[in-house]
This record gives C-alpha cells, structure tokens and sequence, in this order.
C-alpha cells in the first residue's frame, strides 16, 4: 500500500517539474486548438441570431471565457502564492510569477471586448458601473503584481512581497462576481449560475462552455511554457540546468 | 445556419466592427503572447550557453 503513494513534493522542485511541464505543453496546446476550433464554429455557422441583439451577441464567445480566467487564473495565481508563503516552496512563486500575465491579458481582453459589445447595446464603450470598474481594477492587479516583482531583484523576496499583494486583492474576486447582484449596474446578471439551469439558449451555452475550455486549456499551456523559462532564469547556477542547455556546468 | 452568403457573414448584420473588432484582437492576442513565452524560453536557453561558454574561456585563460 504505501508503495503506491505518490511524493507529490518531488514535483514542487523546480528540477523534477521542468521535463513535468515540458512533457505537458503540447497536450493542452493541442486540446486548446481543437477547442477553439469547435468552438468557433458553433459560435458563428451553428449559434442562431439573437432575437434582441441581432449578431452582436456573439462577442458573448469570447467576452464570458476572457471574463472567468480573468478571475479563475487570478484565484489559481493567489493559491501558489500562499502556499509559497506557508511552505516557502520555490516552485510556487514561479507558479504565481508564470500566471500572472496570462491573467492580466484576460483581464485587457474582457475589458475589450466588454467595451465592444457595450457600444452596439448600451450606446457606451463605458461606464463606470460596479462590474466594469472592479474588473479594470483587477486588471491594474495583475499590473501590480508584476510591476512588483520586476522592480524587486532578489526573486524569493520579490515572491514574498508578491504573494502579500496577491492575497490583499483576492478580496476583489467576490465584488466582481457578485457586484451584479449588490449593486444596480448597467451589466446584465449572471446567465450562467452554479446553482440554476442557465438562461439562455442550449446551443450558445455550449459554444460558450467549448470556449470556456479552450481557453482553459490555452491558460495551462501558455503558463506552463512561462515557468519553464522562468526556472531557468532563475536556476541557471544550478547544475542540471546546464546539463540541460547542452552545456557543462 | 444563417447565412446566405460570405458577404452577410462577414457584415455580422451591421456588427462587424464590434464582432470582429472583439475576434481579432482576441485572436491576436492569443497568437502573440505564445510566440512571446517561446522566445523567452529560447532566451534563457541562450544566456545559458553564454553564460557557460565564457565561464570555459575564464578558465583556459587562466590555465595558460
């Protein structure tokens, strides 16, 4: 029996998960592409027309998968970066470091494409409602975070002030997701809910849920290729990432 | 499906610039910003191979 437990810590050192990630990638690549694919195509040739929003309502495909990674990598991104202040693991900063402009990206593109799909439906690219301004706010997070770990130069004390940050605003992921709900904003409530079936119709809710997943897919794979160069910015006195690089220590 | 032809599909029913203005940079954003990670991947390999180059001629200058 205790043969068939796994040391998961042998793959919180960066040595053990760098083939880890690298064996990965393409998987998540290929799955990302071949979702993105379906999903596009049900989006435009098998979607109808919405009765109220004529053809602009299709920005719904990229607007809601940009919109929830934005908040999902962000509560993945605070996650390592707690656990790399409990356990003081050096992987889990670099986890943290490796999500955090894959986040910040989502963040840009549900902004964008919220603004593009504002103008056609509420006369505004913007408005500084409840939603939208605490997902701009969660954008200048990500930016934050970044800005403070690049301008600290010692890594592991740059995780550490990191981690702080990221913790704080975790704060903002409830407001965003329920600021629909607390507060009268210009943004439609959810359509999609945990606890209901969701309102709208069967087909643009799985369009949307194959997106959902390739850009799920497409946040693990890109993120896994950015801590791998990470641990060798970091690691690159160690041993074994010269004998990697095809080069002698 | 409902469209007629490639010319109302891409017209998106008088939406086209918010539809594809919304696509595109989407799309672009998501072809970059993996070509962006490859290339700093390549980087770091690089510096290595710099890095360990110099470190050997440190060394045969040394020894001569």
């Amino acid at each position: 029996m205790s043969q068939r437990i796994v040391n998961w810590f042998r793959f919180s050192s960066p040595q053990s998960f760098y083939p880890l990630a690298g064996g990965m990638v393409p998987w998540f690549a290929a799955a990302a592409a071949v979702l993105a694919a379906i999903g596009l195509y049900i989006a435009f040739f098998v979607a109808p027309t919405d009765f109220q929003q004529g053809e602009a309502y299709r920005i719904i495909f990229v607007h809601v998968p940009a919109s929830w990674m934005s908040m999902f990598i962000y509560l993945v991104m605070a996650g390592w970066a707690g656990i790399g202040l409990v356990l003081n693991s050096r992987l889990s900063g670099m986890m943290a470091s490796a999500l955090a402009p894959t986040g910040a990206l989502f963040a840009f593109l549900s902004l964008w494409t919220g603004a593009l799909w504002g103008r056609p439906t509420w006369g505004t690219y913007w408005v500084w409602d409840a939603r939208l301004t605490s997902e701009l706010i969660l954008f200048f997070l990500y930016l934050g975070f970044m800005a403070l770990q690049a301008a600290i130069d010692d890594a592991r004390r740059a995780d550490k002030a990191g981690a702080v940050l990221a913790l704080v605003g975790v704060v903002n992921i409830p407001i965003i997701y329920f600021s629909v709900k607390w507060w009268n904003t210009l943004h439609q409530g959810a359509s999609v809910s945990l606890t209901r079936a969701p309102t709208m119709a069967t087909i643009m809710f799985t369009g949307m849920i194959v997106m959902v997943f390739a850009f799920w897919a497409y946040s693990i794979a890109v993120s896994l290729v950015r801590v791998r160069a990470i641990i060798l910015e970091r690691e690159r006195h160690a041993g074994w990432v010269h004998e990697l690089a095809g080069v002698a220590p | 499906m409902s469209w007629g032809s490639a010319a109302e599909f891409f017209a998106m029913g008088g939406y086209a610039p918010f539809v594809w203005g919304s696509f595109a940079v989407v799309a672009l954003c998501m072809i970059v910003e993996p070509l962006v990670v490859r290339a700093r991947r390549r980087r770091a390999l690089d510096a290595l191979k710099r890095a360990s180059l110099a470190a050997r001629q440190v060394g045969h200058e040394a020894a001569a």
